[in-house]
Parts: C-alpha cells; sequence; structure tokens
C-alpha cells in the first residue's frame, strides 16, 4: 500500500472533516439562513429579513435579562472554578500521600452528564432549603448559587488536571535558583509559578468562559429557569423561545447567532489577552 | 506487516462506519407512527401497537413525548424523513399552529364515528375536518370519601352538613375544608389538599385548569358572542372581573396544603397524586386521566368506592349548579405530508381502534377513555371510579357543565407566566394583583 501525501491526507482527514461538514459547517449555515426566515420546521422556510433579530431584542426583555444573567454567572463561576483548582493543583504537586486518589476524586464529577448533576444538586439543595421553608426556586439568587457550586464542582476536576500538568512542567532548575536567592513561597508563587503556567491558564480560561456562556443542561435540569425566568441563562433562552412558542422559530434561530457570535467574541478576545502574557521556558 | 494490518483495519472501520451512519436512516421505517401525548396511557399504546400489528401485520410505532414537551417533540419529529403519521392538536389555537400539516379527513371513516361532527376541528371557513377528538374528560376537585366521612361523623365538626355531596358553594367547601385542617390529626391526614404543584412544567392543574373557571364566568357573560369557547377566541383582553373568584380557590389550596408554601416549587403532579393515594391528603384537584396516577402508586390506601369529584366552586354567582369542568383537548390529526399509503394505514389504525372489539376495549379497559364515538355503546363506559363520576356529571341535568374554554388561551406562554407568577405569589414574592396583571397583560400580548 504506497500512497502519496495527498492520498493519505484524504484517508486521515476525510472521515473527520466528512462528520465535520454534516454534523457543523452544513448545520452552521442552515441556522445562520434560518435566522432570516419564518418557519415552524426546517424543512418550510420563509426569508422574512432582518425581522427576528429585531423582534429578539424588542419583543421582550428575556433575551437581555438571561444575557446579564449569564454575565454574572460567568464571572462569578470562572473566578472560582480557576481559583480553587489552581490551589487543588498547588497542593497536589507536593507529593503529599494520597495524591493520585485526590486527583482521582477530584476529576470524578467532570464524567457526570450534565442533566443528572443538576438533579443531584436540585436534590441536595432543596435538602437543605426544606429546613427552612424554602426550596431552590424561592429566591432568584438560591439558583444563581446553586448553579455557581454545581459549575464548580463540576469543572474544577478538569482545570485542575490541566493546572497540574502546567506546575509539573516547571523545570526544577528555576525553582531552585528562587530557593537560593532567598525567594519565599509568595514570591516564588507570583513571580515563577504563575508566569510559567500561564499556557495552562490561557485553556483553563478559554475552557470556562465558553463552557460557563454556554451552559445548558445543569440549568434546565436545576431550575429551569424558575422564577419566572430569573434564572434562566442565555441557553435555554434560545431553547425556549425555539421550542416554547409556536411562531418563534425564526427569533430563537436568530438570538443563537447573535449568542454565537458573543461567545466567539469573548473566547477571542481573552485568548488574546493571556496568550499575550504567556513566556517561553 | 504491521502497518498494513493497521491500515487494513482502520479502512474496514471506516467503511462499518459509514454503513451504519446509511443504516441509521431506514430501520425505524414503521407504516403508522403515532406520537402520543399522554404520557399516562405510553404502555398501553405500545400494548394496542403490538396487538394491531399481530392482527393486520401493520406495524405501528407510538412515541409518547414526556410531560409537557409535546410541541417541542412534534416540531422536531415532524421535520425528519420518518414523520408522525397521526399527532395530536390541542384544540383550535394548536389546530392554527399546525394547520399546514392537517390532512382533510372529513371523508374517511374514522371522522364518521364521531356521534357530534360539530365537535371536530374545521377552517376558518367551517369546512372540512382536520382535527377529531377522540376523549372526552372532566376535572374537578378528587375527594377521598373516606376521610371526608370520617371528619362529618365527628361530634365537634362546625359546619351543619353531613356528606361531601352537600357541598355546593365555595362559602361550604371553604368552611369544611378550614375546619378540616384544624382537626387533620383526628383525622389522621397531614393536610387537606395534596401539593399545589408548582415546580417547571408541573402548574398547569393551575394556570390552565383552575383558570378555566373564572374566565368561564367572564366569557359566558358575552354579549357578542353565546358560546364562551368563541368569546374566548375573539377576545383581544380580556377584564379579568373574576380573579378574585380565582384567588379564593387557589388560596384554599395553599393555605390548607399538606405542603409549606415555600416548598410548592419543587412539587410535581405525581407528587400531590402520590399524597392522594396514600391517604395522606383529603382532596385533590385534577381529571379523570389521573386515575391511572392513583391505581398504581405503593401504598395505596383509597378504595376505588371513596374515590369522588366535586366542582371546583370558587365563590361565583349561581355556582350550586356547576358541574365539573368537561370537554376535550385531545384532537387527533394525519400528517399531510406523509404517503397517501401511510395516510390510509393511519386512519384504518384509528378506526380500528375506535370501533373494533379488541380496540375498543382497550379503549374503556385499559386507557379509561370516554369517548365522543357513535361505536361505544353505553355500557361500554369505562369502569374507573373518575370516569364512572364524569359520566355521572354529564348525565345530571341539573348540573351545568363548564366546558374546556381553555382551548382558547392565547398561548402556551401566556400558562407559562401565569404559572410562574402563581409561583412567585405562593413563595410570597409578588402580591396577588401582580398575578392579576400578567393574566391581563399576557392575555392581551400573547393575543396578537
Amino acid at each position: 500500500m504506497k500512497l502519496g501525501n495527498k492520498r493519505w491526507f484524504a484517508v486521515f482527514v476525510g472521515p473527520t472533516f466528512i462528520a465535520f461538514c454534516i454534523a457543523f459547517l452544513v448545520p452552521f449555515i442552515m441556522g445562520l439562513y434560518l435566522s432570516f426566515c419564518e418557519f415552524r420546521t426546517v424543512s418550510d422556510a420563509q426569508f422574512v429579513g432582518l425581522k427576528n433579530y429585531i423582534s429578539a431584542f424588542s419583543e421582550n426583555s428575556d433575551f437581555l435579562n438571561s444575557l446579564w444573567f449569564t454575565i454574572r454567572f460567568a464571572i462569578a463561576s470562572v473566578i472560582s472554578v480557576n481559583a480553587i483548582a489552581f490551589l487543588l493543583a498547588l497542593l497536589l504537586t507536593r507529593g503529599i500521600r494520597g495524591t493520585n486518589l485526590f486527583r482521582t476524586v477530584f476529576f470524578m464529577p467532570n464524567l457526570i452528564g450534565g442533566i443528572v448533576l443538576g438533579y443531584i444538586w436540585q436534590l441536595i439543595i432543596n435538602g437543605i432549603l426544606y429546613n427552612y421553608g424554602y426550596s431552590i426556586t424561592s429566591r432568584a439568587t438560591f439558583g444563581y448559587w446553586g448553579l455557581v457550586v454545581l459549575m464548580s464542582w463540576q469543572m474544577i476536576g478538569y482545570m485542575m488536571i490541566i493546572y497540574i500538568a502546567g506546575v509539573q512542567n516547571i523545570p526544577t532548575a528555576i525553582l531552585e535558583a528562587a530557593r537560593v536567592d532567598g525567594a519565599g513561597a509568595i514570591r516564588t508563587l507570583f513571580s515563577i509559578t504563575i508566569p510559567s503556567v500561564m499556557p495552562s491558564i490561557t485553556i483553563c480560561l478559554f475552557l470556562t468562559i465558553t463552557n460557563s456562556f454556554k451552559l445548558f443542561d445543569q440549568n434546565l435540569a436545576l431550575t429551569a429557569g424558575a422564577p419566572l425566568k430569573q434564572t434562566q441563562m442565555l441557553a435555554l433562552d434560545i431553547y425556549n423561545t425555539f421550542y416554547g412558542r409556536i411562531g418563534y422559530e425564526g427569533v430563537g434561530q436568530a438570538k443563537a447567532v447573535v449568542f454565537f457570535v458573543l461567545v466567539a467574541l469573548v473566547a477571542v478576545l481573552q485568548l488574546y489577552f493571556t496568550r499575550s502574557r504567556e513566556v517561553e521556558n | 506487516m504491521l502497518k498494513k494490518i493497521f491500515s487494513f483495519i482502520l479502512c474496514v472501520s471506516l467503511i462499518l462506519s459509514l454503513m451504519l451512519v446509511t443504516g441509521c436512516g431506514d430501520k425505524s421505517s414503521a407504516e403508522v407512527y403515532f406520537l402520543n401525548f399522554k404520557p399516562e396511557s405510553a404502555d398501553v399504546y405500545q400494548e394496542i401497537a403490538q396487538k394491531y400489528q399481530e392482527e393486520t401485520g401493520v406495524s405501528v410505532k407510538v412515541v409518547t413525548a414526556a410531560a409537557n414537551t409535546y410541541e417541542q417533540t412534534l416540531k422536531s419529529e415532524i421535520a425528519k424523513r420518518g414523520a408522525p403519521t397521526i399527532f395530536q392538536v390541542n384544540g383550535p389555537i394548536g389546530y392554527q399552529s399546525w394547520k399546514k400539516y392537517c390532512l382533510n379527513i372529513e371523508n374517511s371513516d374514522f371522522a364518521k364515528l364521531l356521534s357530534d361532527d360539530t365537535l371536530a376541528i374545521r377552517d376558518e371557513s367551517g369546512n372540512g375536518i382536520y382535527a377529531v377528538p377522540y376523549v372526552v374528560e372532566g376535572y374537578g376537585i378528587i375527594y377521598n370519601d373516606a376521610i371526608m366521612k370520617k371528619y362529618f361523623a365527628l361530634s365537634d365538626k362546625k359546619v351543619n352538613i353531613d356528606s361531601a355531596e352537600q357541598i355546593t358553594n365555595f362559602a361550604t367547601l371553604k368552611a369544611v375544608v378550614e375546619d378540616m385542617t384544624a382537626k387533620k390529626d383526628q383525622l389522621g391526614i397531614k393536610g387537606v389538599f395534596a401539593s399545589t404543584s408548582l415546580s417547571s412544567g408541573e402548574d398547569w392543574r393551575w394556570q390552565t385548569h383552575l383558570l378555566n373557571v373564572p374566565l368561564y364566568y367572564e366569557f359566558a357573560s358575552s354579549e357578542d358572542f353565546s358560546d364562551p369557547t368563541l368569546a374566548g377566541l375573539n377576545a383581544k383582553e380580556i377584564a379579568f372581573r373574576y380573579s378574585k373568584n380565582y384567588q379564593n380557590l387557589f388560596d384554599l389550596y395553599i393555605n390548607n396544603s399538606i405542603t409549606e408554601k415555600g416548598l410548592l416549587g419543587s412539587k410535581s403532579t405525581s407528587d400531590s397524586m402520590a399524597e392522594f393515594a396514600q391517604g395522606q391528603v383529603a382532596m385533590v384537584q385534577n381529571g379523570n386521566w389521573a386515575w391511572s396516577q392513583i391505581k398504581d402508586v405503593k401504598g395505596n390506601t383509597v378504595a376505588e368506592s371513596d374515590i369522588k369529584f366535586l366542582p371546583l366552586y370558587t365563590g361565583a354567582e349561581g355556582e350550586e349548579n356547576q358541574g365539573l369542568c368537561i370537554g376535550t383537548e385531545n384532537y387527533f390529526a394525519i400528517n399531510k405530508n406523509v404517503s397517501e399509503e401511510q395516510q390510509q394505514k393511519s386512519l384504518d389504525f384509528l378506526y380500528w381502534l375506535f370501533s373494533s372489539d379488541t380496540g375498543k376495549d382497550y379503549v374503556t379497559n385499559k386507557l379509561g377513555f370516554v369517548t365522543p364515538f357513535s361505536s361505544f355503546s353505553e355500557q361500554e363506559l369505562p369502569s374507573d371510579p373518575l370516569a364512572r363520576e364524569v359520566v355521572r356529571y354529564m348525565n345530571d341535568n341539573t348540573k351545568n357543565t363548564v366546558p374546556w374554554i381553555f382551548t382558547s388561551f392565547p398561548s402556551d406562554v401566556f400558562k407559562t407566566e401565569v404559572g410562574g407568577s402563581l409561583l412567585e405569589y405562593v413563595q410570597g414574592n409578588r402580591e396577588w394583583k401582580d398575578v392579576e396583571t400578567t393574566v391581563k397583560s399576557m392575555w392581551k400580548s400573547e393575543r396578537k
């Protein structure tokens, strides 16, 4: 079997490329087109221009409300996930007993699906709140912090693994040199460790920010937006617009396009800023 | 050598996976595809489908949408190649959304089964038949007569009536319920009413069914229309004059409930049906479809002969003669866009289900439907206690049935928003007047 480079390219990239087209590129372009259409099911679309985009913002304030809620959620969860994951990574690279066990345990929640996690945490949180005569839907803040806790619990393990890889990659020579020069633990952390794990920080921030914005299953299972859509995030709002209202499929689609642009923009900006701070070892 | 084996395996797995992808498409091409609306009947429909295939060789695929997700499921299923051939619309508003997909079945044997063809859904000019109702249902307050008898036997009861049947207005109901709450330990119950379930997707008993009563009174007094549903369909705005009555009964539910107000947001309908079935409460608002949910609960203590209905009294004038809320929101439609052969097979299936002896046996005894079809004789009625009660109320000439005017509610969003505001009201974050505003403003904005 002797094949030229081009043919090997077809063999290796072909299947993935086809899958990428079927599962991503084609639906994406279709979605873009549909956001300018009025339709009931995807096969009976009629072009209506910018109407959907206008009513996404003007019809009611759902979209903007959920955008604001999503931003507040993203800020809290990005901070909590990354801070805790980084601390755990520092702790679990010191060679304390049971390091591997801890790493595994912290990573486990990541293997459970979002819907399941949502329901589990709903039970836990309600179980606590019941004692005080509340449930998770009683106040929007309960749902908000519930989501932050849930997100943290799920993502910390994964980010921790990435940070551990980063921390372990720091050459011991540098650390020793710092110690010889008399740098304390804090100084070493800020002058050596953090600059050296910048690539990990870039990737972790990217993952947590995009995941926070795109959060859907956990939101649906934990609160489903109750009370009165006050804990409804962007993805859930889009879903509810698309499926919950007859005649609003196009509006839902328009919201989805805006959502995509927004997430892409935030992610690119973040990548640009953190990349510029990365240093070569 | 190793490389060759490796590339060979790679190629084979590639080809296999491609075949798998293409293979998926045609596997599920049943001749009749029925998208079922009623989760409580999901198992029975599977059984029926199997039986039908045994008898006729025609394969029937039944898919059941989870509670409150029918519109979503239909929307995605109907766009696929193997689209549902039989689907359901929930009345005139539902027909408006799906009319592009509804076949005119006026001349089918199935549509001719209707004993009164004015029940069917026709197009704007009143021609054709596009959807056929298949079940008549009723709802009200289901009560456990054993507990009620126990209460009425108490020597220190505060009311001067001796049976639940004598409750004929809201004032009496309220007096009885509040006295029962005070004596709940004596009665061995944890609350009079089962949980007013308000978790997401579980609030339809209040935002749709209970709201039906006050709005019925409003539409019934309309001067322009004699039919309250038509009045509702044509109402651009509502005055919500019976808001107080809506609040009356709703407050009675939540103030005499088994569950604290703050926790109602996490309760589901099946929670409340279980509470009723286990004898922890005396009353629950629901319809005759809930029989399967009562019967199948573990630790069921309610005797069949003790399960009865009370109408939804809200304190409206003349409610002494008010009966149960009886109507339908379940209409079958045939998908216009599937092949003619599939359409005919679907109609044959429905005809079989509602006219053959085997089919009718399933309908009356397993599904427990009271149907609007002439093929069912007076003896062929469901034997479950709730359906019998519905029939009893229907035949009682002294009682005025409240029709299901909620089929004229402007949209699902209207209902969801009302449900959301009820939850906020229960949790103490909103006042009743906010609920009132929501009902009025959402009606106006959703009915464009």
